[in-house]
């Protein structure tokens, strides 16, 4: 797949500096959190996760870094805000559990790094086509995957929206549209 | 009234029936709408995930044309995905000029520039707060008596930013759907979260999360959303949710503005009901019941 290009991953030099600059700025987040937990309760995917969201606010600022880059915790955040919304000393928690999606996608240690691929994937639909096309998107997702058993996964509901009429397949007046800006952001985010 | 109109990436696909009875409804209740033109996708909710910039970017794009072609207008936005997206340039940009001057920076590559100047709304803001439900019931040619409905809000609609109601116990819907005549169950997962784009990457943990919306939704007709992607995890895992351990049964889900449609004197085909994934017998014997009285 040619098309893509370095939306998300940059040379390995850049990324290393970078990820020490982006995990010190997700620590600064997080530095006020005084452990009481109303995050972890808040958070309707806690059952799911590793570790709770207190815990991983605990073991990033002692730099466990590796662990919390292992974990799947926050790939597990649905970006409801609940927690953002309680904690008592306002941190932004939420963007947070987004940095870290971030950091792991361009790290390559986090356990869980294909579940990046669905933002990577959805993101380049959208750069070439200016609205997304899901059938497009979603080929692009399963391929990428490479799980044979996923697109059995989705094919009844597929079948379901097709029948309904519900799908994107047709032209977008938007192709290419968005192009100069993505280059431009990717130019912009590279700069040292 | 006039909006600048962005209707959203899935408006357009998977939820043209939220499209169509929004704009029919917002005509019904003399509301005017001007569709922002050459709008993009706004990033949904993948773009955080892979850029923080671009999360501004994509958004503040569609902002600057409506600032251009729709000035002295809100934005009305019905998914709350991109309400969200675009609110948080309002509210980030709005605080922080450095960002903002970053934010235009990527912009300048159009040739656009975003001054801040268009204000962001989300369709039940709007519904609400600008028109209001007595002006609602007095556009109501039907009202649908015998229905009891479940106003689910999502998340993003009010969190992290509670413009105009409660995020934790969200009450905006309850008097527009008593305007229609119909009653309002009284739960307290209307602002749960639905799991969201989890469905795609971790369904089973999304899949809980609708169970037991479903199953706390057990009371009502139908449920009733203001996001697409909250009718898209409440209607097509529905059956899904169920086997996967959930108690609920089938219920229906529509789109406010597709309900306020029927009371308003649209029929089922003016508001697309066609298209819904879930709608059950019962609800449309309902509807279709010579009870649900002419006003
Ligand atoms: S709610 Fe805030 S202060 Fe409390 S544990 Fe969570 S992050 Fe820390
Ligand atoms: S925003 Fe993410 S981490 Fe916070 S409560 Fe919601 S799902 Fe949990």
């Amino acid at each position: 797949m040619n098309q893509r290009s370095e939306a998300v991953s940059l040379p390995a030099a850049v990324t290393i500096a970078a990820d020490a600059a982006a995990l010190a700025e997700i620590q600064d987040m997080v530095r006020a959190c005084m452990q009481c937990g109303t995050c972890s309760a808040s958070c309707p995917n806690a059952p799911a996760m590793d570790h709770t969201p207190r815990s991983l606010w605990r073991m990033l600022l002692l730099g466990l870094v590796d662990e919390v880059l292992e974990s799947r915790t926050f790939w597990l955040c649905s970006a409801c805000y609940s927690c953002t919304l309680r904690c008592p000393r306002g941190l932004p928690l939420t963007a947070a559990m987004a940095a870290l999606k971030r950091l792991a996608a361009s790290d390559g240690r986090s356990a869980d790094r294909k579940r990046g691929l669905f933002y990577e994937d959805f993101m380049r639909n959208v750069e070439k086509n200016g609205r997304v096309r899901e059938t497009e998107l979603m080929l692009h997702y399963f391929l990428d995957m490479r799980d044979p058993l996923l697109p059995l996964e989705y094919t009844p509901l597929g079948l379901k929206l097709l029948r309904k009429g519900k799908l994107h397949l047709g032209g977008s007046g938007q192709l290419g549209r968005l192009g100069p800006l993505f280059a431009k952001v990717r130019e912009m985010e590279a700069r040292p | 009234m006039k909006y600048s109109y962005y209707p959203g990436c899935s408006l357009e696909s998977g939820a043209v029936e939220y499209d169509l009875s929004s704009r029919e409804v917002l005509r019904l209740l003399g509301v005017e709408l001007a569709e922002i033109p050459d709008w993009t996708c706004c990033g949904a909710s993948a773009v955080e995930p892979v850029s923080s910039l671009l999360t501004l970017a994509l958004p503040a794009r569609n902002l600057a044309l409506a600032e251009r072609e729709v000035p002295d207008a809100d934005m009305l936005v019905p998914c709350s995905a991109c309400y969200l997206n675009h609110l948080r340039v309002e509210r980030e940009c709005g605080a922080d000029r450095k960002l903002a001057a970053r934010v235009n920076e990527a912009l300048s590559a159009e040739g656009l520039s975003r001054s801040g100047t268009v204000r962001v709304r989300h369709l039940l803001d709007v519904l609400f707060r600008d028109v209001g439900p007595e002006r609602v019931g007095q556009a109501v040619v039907r009202r649908l008596e015998g229905l009891t409905a479940a106003p689910y809000y999502g998340c993003q609609v009010l969190r992290p930013y509670p413009l105009f109601d409660d995020p934790e116990r969200p009450a905006s819907m309850t008097p527009l759907l008593k305007a229609l005549g119909v009653e309002v169950l009284d739960w307290d997962m209307g602002g749960r979260c639905c799991g969201a784009s989890l469905m795609a990457t971790k369904r089973d943990a999304a899949l809980a999360l609708v169970s037991a919306i479903l199953d706390a939704a057990s009371g009502a007709d139908l449920i009733v959303t203001v996001c697409p992607m909250c009718q898209m995890n409440l209607e097509a895992y529905q059956k899904e949710a169920i086997r996967s351990g959930g108690r609920g049964r089938p219920v229906s889900v529509l789109y406010l503005p597709q309900l306020m449609g029927l009371a308003l004197g649209l029929s089922e085909d003016d508001v697309l009901l066609g298209k819904n994934l879930a709608v059950t017998d019962t609800l449309l014997g309902k509807l279709r019941a010579p009870e649900a009285a002419e006003v």
